[in-house]
Formats: structure tokens, C-alpha cells, sequence
């Protein structure tokens, strides 16, 4: 069997406690890979480590145990191969949307003209719907606007790999619905490989392939995978007539609501 | 309606102004029959006193007088002891200016590094902490023996009471920049002198300017006291020397350019940061 495209094993991550020693882990032995293409969500409560996860992919953060192989490489430390969305947008005010577009295209190709850069940058922008928008500040976007403006930086670069923290955790249901087609088409279009984190399991139903369910921390762990063998042509408007829909959906709410908190099957 | 609350606002200032200089006019109007010489004062005063007449208070009349008089002439220069006004602010100015920039040339980059790095941060706070608080007239003997020079000496004093409002503000400005901004640069591989510039510099750049904004009203506030003490020139010593000729009038002149002047550099400076600002 030939080796996913990234590689998590036996991940764990502590912090010190009070008294300076490692306190419990926030979670442990969390194994999992992500083929070529593929989309992953992860759903756990708050506070499980999902972002902690995350920005351990993105070389960010340190992991106290366990290795990340990604295309055959040891990750260690952030990389251009994996683009970020995060939880709460990160654009920098002082810059315009295609000015924060830009930032990171330039540091993509350091060898491209100002003129290639600007026309690599718009051509992200107006694929995210943003053509309009493009000398405008953070502070002048609306909440919908800055995320796609943040989606936009990280496929600009065309990484190997797209990691998403809660891209549309602010947003209103309906831009969220939206931004969610956009993005489904873009990856489609593009065959982009995702990790997503997400607490909405419609939202996950919709954009996975496969679904990673987290147990609640501390010693949080991957607990369960669900695959998501829905038609890939799926939309948000036909989703609910799939006849797995419910079934799937079932199953993630069970977890959340029953299982994410009880650690093993109670012995007694 | 804010427009209206504007002139209502005018208004009451002008009612002040219109209050205080009568009540003023009162004052020194009622003065002049009553002068009683102090024998401490008249030790003081000089040979101003010893000669007998006591010059009254001023009226806001005299001064408008005074005042009238600077304005028609203010760069004369008719040796040491007789410059115009503007001539003498401009000595003022041209030291706040020279000190303070230097000042910042020299607390901006450091602060820049001091803001960086945890353990330079807390190798140089001691040394800020004792440093700040000294009244930096206090460094003036030491200046004056050092340098040998009068003018050089107060530009160091300016530089000295400049220089820690911005340092202090550039390494705060620095050191606090929201991590998810420098999460932002690493995961695109920015080289370090380039999130230098283009994150960290522009991210503490609000910060860093209302330091400056401290330093420059500090130093505005130091120049005068210092050149008091070293005379020659400037609005410290014109202040200081029309004491001594008692003349009342030119020092409430002085004070009244001095405040407006302290005040257009605030103005500039407030320019300058909104410049510099952003909104989050
Ligand atoms: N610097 C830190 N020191 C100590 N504990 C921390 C630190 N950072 C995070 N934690 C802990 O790690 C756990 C995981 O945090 P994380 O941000 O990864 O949660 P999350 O699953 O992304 O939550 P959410 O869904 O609310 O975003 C939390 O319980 C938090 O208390
Ligand atoms: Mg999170």
C-alpha cells in the first residue's frame, strides 16, 4: 500500500502546568492521513486542540510527541506548500485586499515582475468575487468579504495543501452558504488537497470526503472517521435529498451530542 | 446637529476669553495704588527695585501693545541681549528639533531590537527604569562639563528627555504585534527584514508615533528651563533675561507663543500618526 500524501503520527501536544510541569496533554496519539485531493473536515467541541492541530501542520507550532510527513518530507516549520486560512481572518489592516494578496505571491515567486505579481494577485481576487474590492481595507470589508480575501491569500500561493481553521465560523448563514459553493467549486476545479476544521456538520457533509470526529480533550484523540459517499457533483441545494444524508448526519450529531465525552466504553 | 454645537462650542470659548481678560483688566487696574515692597522681593528683583518704582502688572491692553510691536518685527537681531521673538523661537526650535531627532534615530532602531527579542527587553529594563524618571535638567552639569558647549548641552538634554517616551513606546509597539499577523508571515516565508518592514514596522507604527508625540511635547516643555540655564539664546533665556528687565509684558508674550507653538508641534505630529493609523 503506497503511503498517503500526508502523514500524522502518534501527535500529542502539551502544555506546562501550573507548577512547570507537562500538565495532561490536550490530546494524544492522534493518527491520520490525507491522500491527493482529498478533503478532510475535522469536528470536535471547543477547545478539543483542532486549531492546535492545525497550526502544528502549518509549522507554526510545535508538537510534543509524533512526526508530519507530507509528500514524502518531514514538515518542520511553516512552508509556502501549505497555505492557511485562519480562524479569525489575519489580514493586515495597514494593507488593501490585493496588497495582502500580493504579500504573499511575492514571497511565492520572488523572481516575478511587480506587473506579474499584481495580475497573478486580481486573477485570485476576482475568482473569490472580489474584482470590485480591491483597493479597499480590511476595515472597509464586510466579514464575508475579509474571509474570501483570506481564502483568496492562501490559494494565490498555490500550496500543495490548504489548511482552513473555521474559515465561515463568523459569518451569517446565508454568506456562509456562498462562500461554502465557492470554495466547494474552487477545490473542485482545482483538485486541492483540505484540511478543514469546522463545527458545523452540514458544512462538513457538504465539503468532505472524509470527516474526523474528536473525542473531548484533555487526551483528546481522533475517535472516529466517517466517510462522507456522497456523489462529489453534490450542492448544498440537492444535499438534503441524498439519501445517505441523514444517515451520515445522524451519526456525526450522535457523536457530538453522546460519545465525544466519554473517553473508552465504561467496563462495568 | 454638530454643526450647531460647533459655533455653541466657539461661542462659550470666546465668552471665556472675553472673561478672563476683563477680570484681568480688574485686576491690574486696582493694582496700581497699592505697591508695597517686599525686602526679600526687592533683594530679588535687583537693582529694578532699589531704583524705587515698582512696574505694575500689566494690563491685557499693554501686552495687545507688546504683542502688536513682536509681530511687526519678529527676527531682529541687535546683539546678544536684544533678538526679536521669532528669532529667539527659532533657536528653540531648531535645538527641540535637532535633539529630538536625534532622539529617535537612535530610540526607534533600538527600541525596534529591544521589542524583539524577550531577553534584550529585560536586559535593558533596569537601566530604563532608573534612567526615565531623572528630571533631565539634572543631566545639564554633566553635559556642560563633557561637551564645553552651551548649545550642544541643551540639544543633549532634549535628546535625553526625548529619548525615553520612544523607546519605550517603539518596544511596546513592537514587542505586543498581534501574532496572528506574524503567524501570517511565517507561513508565507517571509525573510525576517521584509515582516520587519512590512508587518512589524507598519503594525507598531501608531504606537511608536505617540511616543513621539510624548517626546516632542516633552522636550517643547525641558527647552525652555534648559536654556534659562544656559542663556545666550532662545525663549528660555529671552524669558529669563526679560525678568530681569522686568518686563512683564514680554514674558506673557513669550508664554503665549511658547503655548502656541508646543501646540503646532502636537498638531503635526497628531497629522503625521494619522498618516500612520489603521483600522482594524
Ligand atoms: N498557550 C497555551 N497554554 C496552555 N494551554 C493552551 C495554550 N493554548 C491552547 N491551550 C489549550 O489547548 C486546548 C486546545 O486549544 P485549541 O485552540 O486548539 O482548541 P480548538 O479545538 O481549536 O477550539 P475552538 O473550537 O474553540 O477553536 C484548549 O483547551 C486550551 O486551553
Ligand atoms: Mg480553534
Amino acid at each position: 500500500m503506497s503511503r498517503p500524501f500526508l502523514e500524522v503520527e502518534g501527535l500529542a501536544k502539551h502544555y506546562p502546568g501550573r507548577d512547570g510541569r507537562p500538565g495532561a496533554p490536550v490530546f494524544e496519539n492522534v493518527t491520520f492521513g490525507i491522500e491527493r485531493g482529498e478533503f478532510v473536515c475535522v469536528i470536535g467541541h471547543s477547545g478539543c486542540g483542532k486549531t492546535t492541530i492545525l497550526n502544528i501542520l502549518a509549522g507554526i507550532d510545535a508538537p510534543s510527541a509524533g512526526t508530519i510527513i507530507m509528500d514524502g518530507r518531514e514538515v518542520a516549520g511553516p512552508s509556502l506548500d501549505r497555505g492557511v486560512v485562519f480562524q479569525a481572518h489575519a489580514l493586515l489592516p495597514w494593507m488593501t485586499a490585493l496588497q495582502n494578496v500580493e504579500f504573499g505571491v511575492r514571497s511565492r515567486w520572488p523572481a516575478y515582475t511587480q506587473r506579474e505579481v499584481r495580475s497573478h494577485s486580481v486573477r485570485y481576487l476576482e475568482m473569490v468575487g472580489l474584482g470590485h474590492a480591491l483597493d479597499k481595507k480590511p476595515a472597509e470589508l464586510s466579514g464575508g468579504m475579509k474571509q474570501r480575501v483570506g481564502i483568496a491569500r492562501a490559494f494565490a500561493i498555490q500550496p500543495k495543501m490548504l489548511l482552513l481553521d473555521e474559515p465561515f465560523g463568523a459569518l451569517d448563514a446565508l454568506t456562509r452558504g456562498t462562500i461554502q459553493d465557492e470554495l466547494l467549486a474552487i477545490v473542485r476545479a482545482t483538485g486541492q488537497t483540505v484540511f478543514m476544521i469546522t463545527h458545523d456538520v452540514d458544512e462538513a457533509i457538504l465539503l468532505a470526503d472524509r470527516i474526523l470526529l474528536m473525542s473531548t480533550g484533555p487526551r483528546a484523540r481522533i475517535a472516529e472517521t466517517v466517510a462522507v459517499d456522497l456523489p462529489r457533483s453534490r450542492t448544498r441545494a440537492s444535499l438534503h435529498h441524498e439519501a445517505r444524508y441523514y444517515e451520515i448526519r445522524n451519526r456525526l450529531v450522535d457523536f457530538l451530542v453522546d460519545k465525544a465525552a466519554k473517553k473508552e466504553p465504561v467496563a462495568s | 446637529m454638530p454643526v450647531a454645537r460647533r459655533w455653541r462650542s466657539v461661542l462659550v470659548s470666546f465668552v471665556i476669553l472675553v472673561l478672563v481678560l476683563g477680570a484681568w483688566q480688574a485686576a491690574t487696574h486696582s493694582e496700581e495704588a497699592a505697591a508695597v515692597v517686599d525686602p526679600a522681593y526687592a533683594a530679588l528683583v535687583g537693582n529694578a527695585a532699589a531704583s524705587g518704582g515698582k512696574t505694575p502688572f500689566p494690563g491685557p491692553g499693554e501686552v495687545a501693545a507688546q504683542l502688536w510691536r513682536h509681530l511687526q518685527d519678529p527676527f531682529y537681531d541687535r546683539g546678544p541681549n536684544d533678538k526679536g521673538l521669532g528669532l529667539q523661537l527659532a533657536y528653540s526650535i531648531a535645538r527641540v528639533l535637532t535633539g529630538f531627532l536625534c532622539a529617535a534615530l537612535v530610540a526607534i532602531p533600538l527600541g525596534f531590537l529591544i521589542g524583539m527579542s524577550r531577553t534584550l527587553y529585560e536586559a535593558f529594563d533596569p537601566f530604563i527604569q532608573v534612567l526615565k524618571p531623572v528630571s533631565p535638567l539634572a543631566w545639564m552639569p554633566l553635559a556642560l562639563y563633557t561637551i564645553k558647549d552651551a548649545n550642544l548641552s541643551a540639544m543633549f538634554v532634549i535628546f535625553i528627555c526625548s529619548i525615553w517616551p520612544m523607546l519605550i513606546n517603539t518596544a511596546f509597539g513592537v514587542g505586543s504585534v498581534r501574532q496572528d499577523w506574524l503567524n501570517v508571515a511565517r507561513t508565507l516565508e517571509v525573510p525576517r527584514l521584509r515582516t520587519a518592514c512590512k508587518v512589524i514596522l507598519p503594525a507598531a507604527a501608531p504606537t511608536i508615533m505617540t511616543g513621539m508625540r510624548i517626546s516632542i511635547g516633552i522636550a517643547w516643555l525641558v527647552i525652555v528651563a534648559a536654556e534659562m540655564l544656559i542663556g545666550g539664546t532662545g525663549i528660555g533665556y529671552f524669558v529669563w533675561n526679560e525678568w530681569n528687565n522686568l518686563s512683564i509684558a514680554n514674558i506673557i508674550c513669550a508664554i503665549l507663543f511658547i503655548g502656541l507653538i508646543g501646540m503646532a508641534l502636537d498638531v503635526l505630529l497628531a497629522r503625521a500618526a494619522r498618516l500612520v493609523s489603521y483600522r482594524e
